[in-house]
């Protein structure tokens, strides 16, 4: 494999909603990358700050959300990079969509009920692309929306008309369209049944070998990450815990907290494990706990945990730059 | 398809039940048309007179119900409404034609004006919210909890005068001829500026308070975080995904107001003693006047019928979701 390329590098992103002391911190410090052509998988539970990061990134976050430092360095293919937290609203606008697309959690309701798809599909190519031709555009359109499996007669559809799962294959093709670098999936499968989510996602991995875009990848579903993406990184109250390759991450897991969301769920091969879950519940973001923000449900943790926030860095016990985690225990206290 | 044809036949049936009680509700009242006729022209009628004034109301005691009913259905579609009393021997008809172009003209204009510079001004205060604009919202909801009739009150005492431009009363200047001449039209232009901003002021606010409490709703629905992140243009967001959806509440409404142009500003035409068919409607009560006061419900009625179905029509346009396939 070649070296890897950075497509979208987050540092030390922080999103606070509100001002003042009223507002509460939902991510912390992130320092995230993500490579081209890789598939990154971003796990963690309700609150954890995942989709505040997905919308944070792309500067869409709704009041009272504010994006409190940080910068998002974007590469383009054969360009200088630039910081996505510098643009002017015009030249923002211009970047959303041609360079990132989102597919949003709820899917569902991501179309306008009142507009054919196809008069969606190709709002978003006439406002980055002006000079194409109309028939091109439809064009694009069509041919776009028989990559993700929905016919070309179902242009001329209204979202009602349209089932859960082909909607979501819309919205894709939708993302798509403009060949972006960079696709960020905000759940984009919980609304739907197991077996179109496996459907949708193999087509997913798919159209990425053809297209070779990136995918960040949001889930609270571990299960599908292990499976489906190149890398995991952990969140868990606003910041990351772990990152590491995904077979890595699976086998043998350093934070306890990932620890614990791998126990959660039953594998499909391999040896019978114990299920337990993880005790007690997400932090309360207007009172973190001291030190590690896991450290009251931890079941390793120790004096240390409750006094320091433990930064993320490579493991001294594994001598591997790929992964790393943030927690106090022996051998996963960053090197040097 | 279908649907249109069902909401048709729906309002005919309307239609008919309206027009049918139209024709009972006369002949159920105490006293009748006839005897205060009679005694308007206090006993200068003779008896055989008197039998042919009830045969020309349809109020005929010889015959039956039934055929008094399909007379008065003949009556109706050859538009012979019967005669007026207060204006007698006119038709009514004719009163009504010339009336209601009076009231079409101020209230429908006005609505549509209101309408329009309402729905305007909440797209733009929903859309931005907590900007100056919201500074309107207080200002808008006094506005319109004052009644119509009392604004027009206040604006004649405070307004209208012998050296004022704006006149306190009538449609147009007495000496004139009605007709297209530019006279009468500025004339007619000036004596309705004062009940129509009047009418403007009080319903303007209603139309921005519910559109910009639609906008607000709207804003916050996934396709328009879709909207923004696909790089749309902003005013595109704000028009075809935010406004375009709020909108639909809003046009039943109106449909519904349209309705209402003809009989519900009765007291601004009142206060001004402007010559349209609330008016009319006024003055028919005023001295009995069945035939008139019928015929001015005839025209509201068929008026909020129609109205309806433009809006069953509007919404069929707008709203996709209510469109049956086949």
């Amino acid at each position: 494999m070649s070296v890897k390329e950075p497509v979208l590098e987050i540092k030390d992103f922080s999103v606070d909603y509100g001002l003042g002391d009223q507002g509460v911190q939902a991510v912390r410090d992130v320092t995230l990358t993500l490579h081209r052509g890789e598939v990154l998988g971003l796990a963690g539970e309700s609150g954890s700050g995942k989709s505040t990061l997905a919308y944070g990134v792309t500067r869409l976050l709704p009041p009272p959300g504010v994006i409190s430092g940080g910068s998002v360095i974007y590469h383009p293919p054969g360009g200088d990079p630039y910081d996505v937290m510098a643009l002017t609203d015009h030249e923002l606008r211009a970047f959303r969509w041609a360079e990132t697309s989102i597919v949003f959690q709820g899917a569902m309701n991501s179309l306008n009920p009142v507009h054919k798809v196809s008069t969606q599909m190709l709002d978003v190519i006439k406002a980055h692309e002006p000079d194409l031709s109309p028939q091109a555009r439809t064009a694009r359109a069509q041919e776009m929306l028989k990559l993700v499996g929905i016919s070309a007669d179902r242009m001329d559809a209204y979202p009602h008309q349209l089932s859960g799962g082909m909607r979501q294959r819309v919205m894709i093709g939708m993302a798509l369209v403009l060949q972006p670098q960079v696709v960020i999936m905000d759940e984009p499968t919980t609304a739907l049944d197991v077996v179109m989510q496996r459907q949708i996602l193999a087509q997913l991995v798919e159209l990425r070998e053809r297209l070779g875009f990136s995918v960040l990848f949001i889930t609270h579903d571990l299960s599908l990450l292990v499976e489906f993406s190149d890398r995991i990184a952990i969140m868990y109250g606003g910041r990351i815990v772990e990152e590491a390759k995904s077979a890595d991450l699976y086998k043998d897991s350093l934070h306890p907290y990932s620890e614990g969301l791998l126990k959660s769920f039953p594998a499909l091969r391999g040896p019978r494990r114990e299920l337990s879950g993880i005790p007690g519940s997400p932090p309360d973001l207007r009172g973190m706990p001291s030190g590690c923000s896991f450290h009251p449900r931890c079941p390793h943790a120790f004096d240390r945990c409750s006094d320091e926030v433990p930064l993320l860095g490579i493991p001294s016990a594994r001598n591997d730059p790929s992964r790393s985690v943030a927690c106090w225990l022996p051998g996963r206290v960053p090197v040097g | 398809m279908k649907f249109l044809l069902q909401r048709i036949a729906f309002y005919l049936f309307t239609a008919w039940a309206a027009l049918t009680i139209n024709f009972f509700i006369p002949r159920l009242i105490p006293g009748d048309p006839v005897t205060s006729l009679i005694n308007k022209y206090q006993g200068q009628i003779s008896t055989e007179a008197i039998q042919s004034l009830y045969v020309l109301f349809g109020l005929d005691k010889n015959a039956s119900m039934w055929s008094q009913y399909v007379d008065y259905w003949g009556q109706v579609f050859r538009g012979d409404l019967g005669l007026s009393f207060t204006f007698f021997p006119t038709p009514v008809i004719d009163i009504l034609q010339q009336s209601l172009p009076w009231t079409i003209a101020l209230v429908g204009l006005t609505t549509l004006a209101s309408f329009a510079i309402g729905t305007g001004l909440g797209v733009l205060a929903g859309w931005r919210r907590g900007s100056w604009l919201d500074g309107l919202l207080p200002v808008t909801t006094f506005l319109s909890s004052i009644p119509y009739f009392w604004l027009g009150l206040l604006a004649i005492t405070l307004l209208a005068g012998p050296d004022s431009i704006f006149p306190s009363s009538g449609g147009y200047e007495p000496g004139l001829v009605p007709g297209w001449t530019p006279e009468f039209m500025g004339s007619a232009i000036q004596h309705s500026l004062l009940p129509a901003i009047t009418i403007l002021i009080s319903s303007v606010s209603g139309w921005i308070l519910s559109m910009r409490n639609m906008m607000v709703t709207v804003a916050s629905e996934d396709y328009i975080t879709v909207a923004h992140a696909k790089g749309l243009p902003e005013k595109r967001v704000m028009m075809s995904y935010a406004a375009r959806n709020a909108l639909l509440p809003n046009v039943s409404g109106f449909a519904l107001s349209l309705g209402f142009i003809v009989g519900g500003t009765l007291l601004v035409e009142i206060v001004f003693s402007y010559p349209g068919i609330g008016y009319n409607l006024f003055q028919a009560v005023g001295s009995k006047d069945y035939p008139l006061m019928q015929g001015v419900f005839l025209v509201i009625t068929l008026s909020v019928l129609v109205a309806n179905l433009i809006a069953d029509v509007a919404y069929l346009m707008l709203d996709p979701r209510t469109r049956k396939e086949g």
